[in-house]
């Protein structure tokens, strides 16, 4: 059976152009970067030549990057490790109700150390209240982490507005950009960016690598401690095969060049026929933004009356493979706190479909998922007790 | 889907058998909110203390939807006394195992059975 992969969002398949580019790295040039000799210094250069290479696609200097096992750990080094470096004198942390999990837990584990956290509010789109932001800033107030681009619904925040009033009200700005790097400029001196969370196996590299940006002269805590690698910041050995594939995807990319590319134009147009085409079926309601401000590959609909995990286990009989914000589908049997968020009920929570393509994703694909999704809302309604 | 599934729960939750309104019901059963996420309803018709008929609707994961067919499958034909007894465990092994956090699917269907013998038993005719 033919299979479509539609949980882009979830994580993608690895460009051979990456696994090409890491391959070297396993047996021949298998060095620790931190030995002196020959075989160790092969890897220095790959790793230095791979941070210099992410440092300009978002604007920064290479010495601002800082290598980790991927998008998690970024986000808690950043937020642990500024608390610890600012504790006691200030405790307040800002962030959203949209975050992924891994802001979110961070945040509540911080709260029992003596954070204070604020969770901003969204609008019905998923936008943060600038307003509200403005007026939860206090002096107390250490970083405001916000996401980007987000995993479950698209939605795009405005990371220059939201930086511009984090450095008039001198606070740091963090944010989480796993989603929407390389698919939407990022420039940490126009936005005002003082730290970002980058990670590889969302644009088509490996996973276990990520990249903590942190703009020179703050200071944070370490979370592992050992051999004083990254600048003191994360000990441990480096993960150099990795690391050259996460470099390799984003000169993929081309975020190099700072312009839209064609993968991003023919993303943008499946997108936008897969949301008209589903929009079409009856009683179907878009969740998240719309257009420009919607992430390239992100679609995610409730359909009423059918459950989400149901229409995602008979798109996998098709070979489709999706995702749902249904707490049918999640371990702790909790509808998705960011559809929530949106005030969506729990029952419009619990018909959700997200669909996430890639750069690999076709027109045939698109429309083979189209046909049968069609076909099993019609099934799904004739079996469910909410359709009168 | 996320949680391992059997095949035989596969094959329920693709082509279930009694998904179908009863033909004037004699009792009706409906469990869950939506709240929590799935809402299951069933209906049967009773002869001779018999289920003759049963159907059912189900707003729910595949776990939901086997479940229900699975509960319809094992009480068709049984007396009121013997649908009364059927367990979950009786679900769960005739759908050949169930992931431990789906194991409440099949306590609603039946929950969905007992209140739908129990409307035909406290009104007979029940309507709900």
């Amino acid at each position: 059976m033919k299979q479509i992969y539609l949980d882009n969002a979830a994580t993608t398949k690895v460009d051979e152009q990456v696994i090409k580019a890491m391959l070297p790295y396993f047996d021949e040039k298998f060095g620790n970067a931190s030995s002196v000799h020959l075989v160790g210094q092969d890897s220095k250069n790959a790793l230095e030549k791979s941070r210099k290479i992410i440092a300009k696609s978002i604007g920064a200097k290479t010495r601002e990057i800082i290598f980790t096992s991927g998008g998690t750990e970024s986000n808690n080094l950043a937020l642990k490790g500024l608390f610890f470096s600012n504790y006691p004198n200030k405790n307040h942390i800002i962030t959203t109700k949209v975050e992924h999990d891994c802001v979110l837990n961070t945040c509540k584990w911080l709260e029992t150390q003596s954070a204070e956290v604020t969770y901003l509010d969204v609008d019905e789109e998923g936008f943060v209240s600038l307003e509200q932001l403005k007026n939860s800033i206090t002096d107390k107030t250490i970083v405001v982490s916000v996401i980007h681009g987000n995993n479950e619904i698209g939605t795009i925040q405005d990371l220059e507005a939201i930086g511009k009033i984090c450095r008039e009200r001198n606070v740091l700005f963090h944010t989480d950009v796993c989603q929407s790097f390389t698919k939407v400029p990022i420039n940490v001196q126009k936005d005002n960016l003082d730290l970002v969370t980058l990670n590889s196996h969302k644009i088509h590299g490996p996973k276990g690598v990520g990249v903590l940006y942190i703009r020179e002269g703050i200071k944070i805590t370490p979370l592992s401690h050992g051999g004083g690698h990254e600048r003191n910041l994360r000990s441990g050995t480096e993960n150099i095969s990795g690391i050259v594939g996460f470099a390799k995807s984003v000169e993929i990319s081309n975020t190099l060049k700072g312009t839209r590319t064609k993968d991003i134009e023919r993303m943008t147009k499946l997108r936008d026929k897969l949301i008209k085409s589903i929009l079409e079926i009856q009683d179907t309601k878009l969740n998240g933004s719309n257009g420009e401000k919607r992430l390239c590959n992100n679609i995610n609909v409730s359909f009423s009356n059918v459950e989400g995990e149901a229409i995602g286990g008979y798109l996998e009989n098709s070979g489709i493979y999706t995702s749902t914000g249904s707490a049918c589908a999640s371990h702790s049997l909790e509808t998705s706190h960011v559809l929530k968020a949106i005030g969506l009920s729990p029952v419009q929570s619990n018909s959700s479909l997200r669909i996430s393509i890639s750069k690999f994703t076709t027109d045939e694909e698109v429309d083979y998922v189209l046909e049968k999704l069609k076909k099993i809302i019609i099934k799904l309604r004739r079996i469910s007790p909410l359709v009168r | 889907m996320t949680p391992p599934y059997t095949k035989k729960l596969l094959k329920h939750f693709k082509n279930p058998k009694f998904v179908k309104d009863v033909k004037n019901p004699d009792g009706i059963g409906e469990v869950g909110n939506v709240a929590c996420g799935d809402i299951m309803h069933l209906e049967i018709k009773v002869k001779d203390n018999k289920i003759e008929d049963i159907g059912f609707k189900t707003f729910g994961c595949a776990a939901a939807i086997a479940s229900s067919d699975v509960v319809c499958e094992i009480a068709k034909g049984k007396t009121l006394e013997q649908a009364k007894k059927i367990t979950k465990d009786d679900i769960i092994k005739k759908l050949g195992g169930m992931p431990p956090i789906k194991v409440h699917c099949s306590v609603l269907g039946i929950q969905a059975l007992k209140k739908a013998i129990k409307d035909y038993e406290g009104g007979k005719k029940g309507n709900c």
